[in-house]
Formats: structure tokens, sequence, C-alpha cells
């Protein structure tokens, strides 16, 4: 018997012979799983005199936390922000896909739209577990309508909106319907009554991002007092770094973040999106606040053409991707430990600590993927 | 008594842990007949286990029918504190082997009773059938497991406050930090040890040299514990260079010499010659 049973009888796996991201390191460490969840093996071996069921061989590859994706409209002919029959099912079908780029968690995101969509849309996109059937839905990321005009890059002018004057977060409840299931919206502080929606959608628990936004450094750094937390795509769509007003950029450096707080960063990769020197500023002056995004759209998976992007069409030219220059186990945290912590769930997601999901990936050294695991179970093998 | 000298720290360690393999394998343990293994933490085993480890890693050694008792254990510290022996024995050894995690014995420092906790280990030993060897060390004072200075010689497994030597050289391990260091400790008695069929003492490095010529050239004495087994019928003292420095000329001369003689016949003969032959 692999245990004495004083715990648990379900069964151990102990997966050997891989490097696991633990404490900011690639170590050479067995990694333990039991119902889902990583396992303290040291506990199991004296309290529970256990050991493993089941060995599986890594054959020295890399174990790193399951990526978690913040920022995500679409993929593979599925676009979030279109309504279409059974949106969920569009969800689901990106949730499954994903699973074969590393992807164990994300928010659906959906970009400006008419409350019309909203309406019909969110009711349909549940938080829910991931599994066999796909990564796992962490709520919905909003990404608009309450952004700046001048910022709206690729959203629909027609449908943005203003926060009116009551203040507190009636309009939001107005335009989305409700606020189930959203886990966080972007937003532009320096429209006015903004204040008021960021203090109560933070206490609400939902993430506020900046971001489509013309705000200068003193309008940004009230909103993170007021409880944001994360800039939607840095550089993109906000006003460029200038050294006397550095704008939603220089948050990344600001000291009037509040004690104990941190700001993180949304950051496409691709290469094309943002400069990589530029990529490369940003990481040196906060790495810690790093999180990578795909912002995929409904074209990511499909081939070159014209497709839509909630109420915009738009052309695809090609793929490209690029990696950031920081170092590997930088690189593993950025897409999974710091979305996680900026989601306040990394006592959960995007860490190997004993007691986390066991959602897991495993890549060689060029960072190809071999497999994903979702709560212990292998869902995508190459 | 046998005196094995090897040149420095990581061949002394190479040979203990051989020795430690080929008594294993000789003694074909099953599960009818486990072999029994007492052994040490900190410092100087440290690269024993590592060649334990690599020696299983390879196939050529099995832990599934080896019992395990380890020496000691802080009082008070939580197991899961880096520091504490169990921590040290999971990291460096039991987590890399196979060992059933039944049949790893180590003295528990937070047990409610704690001499309640040192007699079922006594009793544990028993019935296991006794230790077929027991590894341990020595400390600068001279003292075998937690025996400090003025330890009986005829000690069972009980509770002991460390002396103030060993407290200042375990701070090491505390961030220098006197305060943190435990100061009580459970550990098997210098008699306990006495009882095994047989003993392997490691030591190295010239800051245990002059414990060791307390323990071997001079008479029994409960200030230096070791001495005791002076009067055990089979004892291997394993050391480098260094901690030889104390020692008379005429003594290392004279194990240098027998070390070569003993090998043929104190050795027993294995089936594969190759086993044997790594054993030199």
């Amino acid at each position: 018997m692999p245990s004495n049973g004083s715990v648990s009888d379900a069964p151990i796996t102990q997966f050997i012979n891989c490097r696991i991201l633990k404490e900011h390191t690639l170590q050479r460490e067995d990694l333990w799983v039991r119902d889902g969840r990583i396992l303290d093996p040291e506990k199991l071996f004296f309290d529970e005199q256990g050991y493993a069921d089941r060995q599986l061989d890594c054959g020295g590859a890399i174990l790193a936390p399951g990526f978690i994706d913040v920022q995500l409209n679409g993929g593979y002919g599925v676009d979030f922000s279109t309504p279409s029959e059974d949106p969920g099912a569009g969800v689901a079908f990106v949730a499954k896909k994903i699973l074969e780029h590393g992807v164990t968690s994300f928010c659906p995101t959906l970009v400006t739209s008419p409350p019309s969509v909203y309406h019909k849309v969110l009711p349909e996109v549940k938080v829910q577990s991931g599994g066999v059937h796909g990564a796992g839905v962490l709520g919905v990321h909003l990404e608009g309508p309450f952004i700046s005009l001048e910022k709206k890059g690729a959203h629909p002018e027609q449908f943005l909106r203003t926060f009116g004057g009551s203040g507190g977060v009636n309009p939001l409840l107005e335009v989305y319907g409700g606020l189930d299931n959203v886990s966080m919206v972007t937003l532009a502080p320096e429209l006015a009554g903004s204040q008021s929606v960021v203090e109560e959608l933070s206490q609400r628990g939902v993430t506020v991002s900046l971001g489509h936004s013309v705000a200068n450094l003193s309008q940004a750094e009230e909103a993170v007092q007021q409880g944001a937390s994360f800039i939607t795509h840095l550089f993109n769509a906000m006003l460029p770094f200038h050294h006397r007003d550095p704008g939603i950029v220089g948050l990344l450096t600001s000291n009037r973040i509040p004690a104990g707080r941190s700001v993180f960063y949304g950051m496409i990769a691709d290469g094309i999106h943002t400069n990589p020197a530029a990529l490369r500023i940003a990481h040196r002056a906060h790495p810690a606040g790093l999180v990578l995004v795909t912002d995929a759209i409904m074209a990511m998976g499909l081939p070159p053409g014209r497709h839509t992007l909630g109420q915009q069409v738009i052309e695809i030219q090609g793929l490209h991707a690029y990696v950031a220059g920081c170092s590997v186990p930088e690189a593993l945290e950025a897409a999974s430990l710091h979305p996680a912590q900026l989601l306040g769930i990394s006592h959960q997601k995007g860490s190997l600590e004993y007691g986390c999901d066991a959602d897991l990936v495993l890549m060689d050294d060029q960072m190809v993927l071999e497999a994903t695991y979702i709560s212990g179970v292998e869902v995508w093998r190459k | 008594m046998r005196l094995v000298i090897l040149e420095d720290y990581d061949l002394a360690s190479e040979w203990a842990a051989k020795y430690i393999r080929n008594r294993i394998i000789t003694f074909r343990p099953t599960a009818q007949r486990y072999f029994t293994l007492g052994l040490p933490t900190g410092s100087t085993p440290y690269a024993c286990y590592k060649k334990l480890i690599e020696y299983h890693k390879s196939g050529d050694l099995s832990f599934k029918y080896v019992k395990t008792f380890n020496m000691d254990e802080y009082v008070g510290l939580p197991r899961a504190h880096p520091e504490s022996y169990h921590s040290y024995m999971w990291n460096n050894f039991f987590k890399h082997v196979d060992i059933d995690p039944a049949n790893a014995h180590i003295l528990d420092g937070n047990a409610q009773d704690l001499e309640a906790e040192c007699a079922v280990f006594e009793k544990d030993i028993a019935d296991a059938g006794g230790i077929d060897l027991f590894v341990g060390g020595i400390g600068p004072d001279g003292h075998i497991a937690f025996n400090e200075p003025g330890s009986s010689l005829v000690s069972r497994t009980r509770v002991k406050t460390l002396a103030k030597d060993t407290i200042v050289a375990n701070a090491r391990f505390f961030g220098h930090d006197l305060s943190k260091v435990p100061t009580m400790a459970l550990t098997v008695g210098v008699g306990t040890v006495m009882d095994s069929r047989e003993v392997m003492i490691v030591i190295t490095g010239a800051h245990k040299a002059f414990a060791l010529y307390k323990a071997i050239e001079d008479g029994v004495n409960h200030m230096w514990t070791v001495s005791a087994f002076q009067q055990h019928p089979r004892t291997i003292f394993v050391c480098d260079e260094d901690a030889t420095l104390e020692l008379r000329v005429k003594t290392v001369k004279y194990f240098k010499v027998t070390h070569t003689a003993h090998l043929y016949s104190t050795l027993p003969h294995f089936p594969q010659k190759n086993i044997f032959l790594k054993a030199i």
C-alpha cells in the first residue's frame, strides 16, 4: 500500500527525471501529485509512510506550472466578442485548443462591444475548472468600452462609453449586464468618475487594469491607489514614455505604489507589438511585474486572410513569435506565476508549491512543449 | 579495531560507502530477514550518502529490505525545519533511494513524551533484531551521536542537553545565531551503539584529529565517548590523512600496512568478482 492511509488513499504520481521550476530556478527535483494537487513528499514519507503508486519519467525535461493567459480574445475561428449561437461552446473550443500551447487557465477577453453583445455573451461564459475538456476559465476579461477615444486601437469607436455622473459600478452593470464571472476590467482612469469605479471593482475582487488610455502618471498612480493592479499591453494604446511625464509606463518604477502591493503589466512578446528593446527596458525596470499575454485573436491558428475582431474586420499577414531576452525561469514565471499573483490565485495556480493545483507543462530546453497536465491528468501530448 | 586511512575526504567517503554497500549485498536481505543499518547525519557522511545513492541508481544496491535507525534528532525543532535531522535524511538520502518509509526510523524530537519515545526506539531496534552495522561520526569533543563528554559509556537512548562546544559547532547551520540552535536532543546511547554487531566511525578533517587521537590512542574515558569502541569486537575507523595528524607515526604505519593484509583475509569472497575488486 503506497501509504498508511492516514490522510488519503488516492493514488500518488511521481514525476521523475525532470527539472522543476521552484524558488525562481530550475531544480533537479521530483514532483509528486495526488488528488490533482502537488504533494509534499517529505510529509508523505514521514507522516503517512507513503511513496508513489507510479513514476512518470520526464526524460530530463523542464516541468513548469501551466501557463495562464489573461488576455485572449479568441482563436481558431472563434471570436469571443462576436455573439454566436452558443458562446459557451466557442469558449470551450478555444479552451481545448490552447492546451496545445501549454495554457492551462485563461481569461476569455471581450473587446469593446455594444451592451447587447455583453448581455448575450457574458451569461454563457462561466468560471470553470480545466481538465481534459480544455483549459480552465478563470473569469472574463472585459477590455472596454470605458476606454479613451484617442487610444481605442482596434476597438470600435461607436461603442466607447464614459462613466456618467452617478459614481460606482452602476454604469458597468448597465453595460455589461452584471459582473458575475468577470475577473478583470480594462479601463482608462482619466475618464471622469473612474476613481469610485476602480475602488468598487477592486473591493468586489475584480482586477482593474489600466489601458487604452491617455492618462498621465499622476492619474495612473491615483488609480493604483484606488486598487488598480494591472496595465493592459504595456506601451500599446497609451501615451509613450516621456521623461517629464512617463504616463502609465512610469508605474513600473513609481514610488507611489501602496506598500505591499505590486503593479503588473501585460506584454505581447511577439516582437511586433513591442520592439524587443522596449520589452527589455520594461523587464529590467520591473522584472517581477512582467505578465506575458497573447492578446490572441480569432485568427490565431488560422491561415492569413480577413477575419473579424469583435465589430471590426482585420487582416492577418502571418504570425511571428518572439521570446523575451530574459532567463528561462523568468520567462516561465512571467507566463504562470505573475498572472496568478495578479489575479490573487497564486496559492492555487501558477506555482509548483505544495498544495497548488497540478497544472503543468513539460518542455525541452528550447521551450518546445511536450505535454500539458491539468490537475495531474495529462490533457495533451505532442 | 581496524583503522582505514584514505588520502582525502572523498576517498574516505567512497570507501565507507562501498563497505556499507558490500555488507548489504553479501547479507542478501529479504522480506524475512532485513539488514539493519544505524545512520548518522552532519557534514562528514554527506559524501558517503551521495555515493550510496549513486550505487542505488546504478542498480547495484537496493534498500528495499534495509531498516535504518538514525542516531539522533533535535528536541523541539519542527520536523519540516530545514536543519532537522528528518529533513537532512529526506533530502540527502531517503528521497533518492527505494527504502520503505515504514523502515526508516528517526527519533521524534517533538513527541509528547520524550522518554517514552526513547524507550520505543530501543524496543524498535530490539524488535528488528539489533543493528547489523552502525555508521557514525565523531564530534570535535570526541562524542558519538549526542553522547557529550561525561555521558555514561553504558547509556541507552535518552534526552541529552547539548554541550556548549556542540551548540557552537552547530551554529553554522542556524545562520550563526546561537539563540536559534536547539539545546536538547534525543540520542542513542553509547551502550546502544555498542550493542551493534559492527560499528564504522567515519572521521575526516584536521579539526577531528585530536578527538581521534583521544579515541584510539588514549584510554577508554567518558570524556571522549568514542573511546568506548575500543571494547567493541568489530569496529572500523575510516579516516582521511588530515584526521590522523595527531596520531603517532607508529600507529599510522601499523594500520597502513595491515590494511592491505586485511583486505584479503577479512573481506568475504563475492561471487561477482568485480564487486570484490571495487571494495579495494
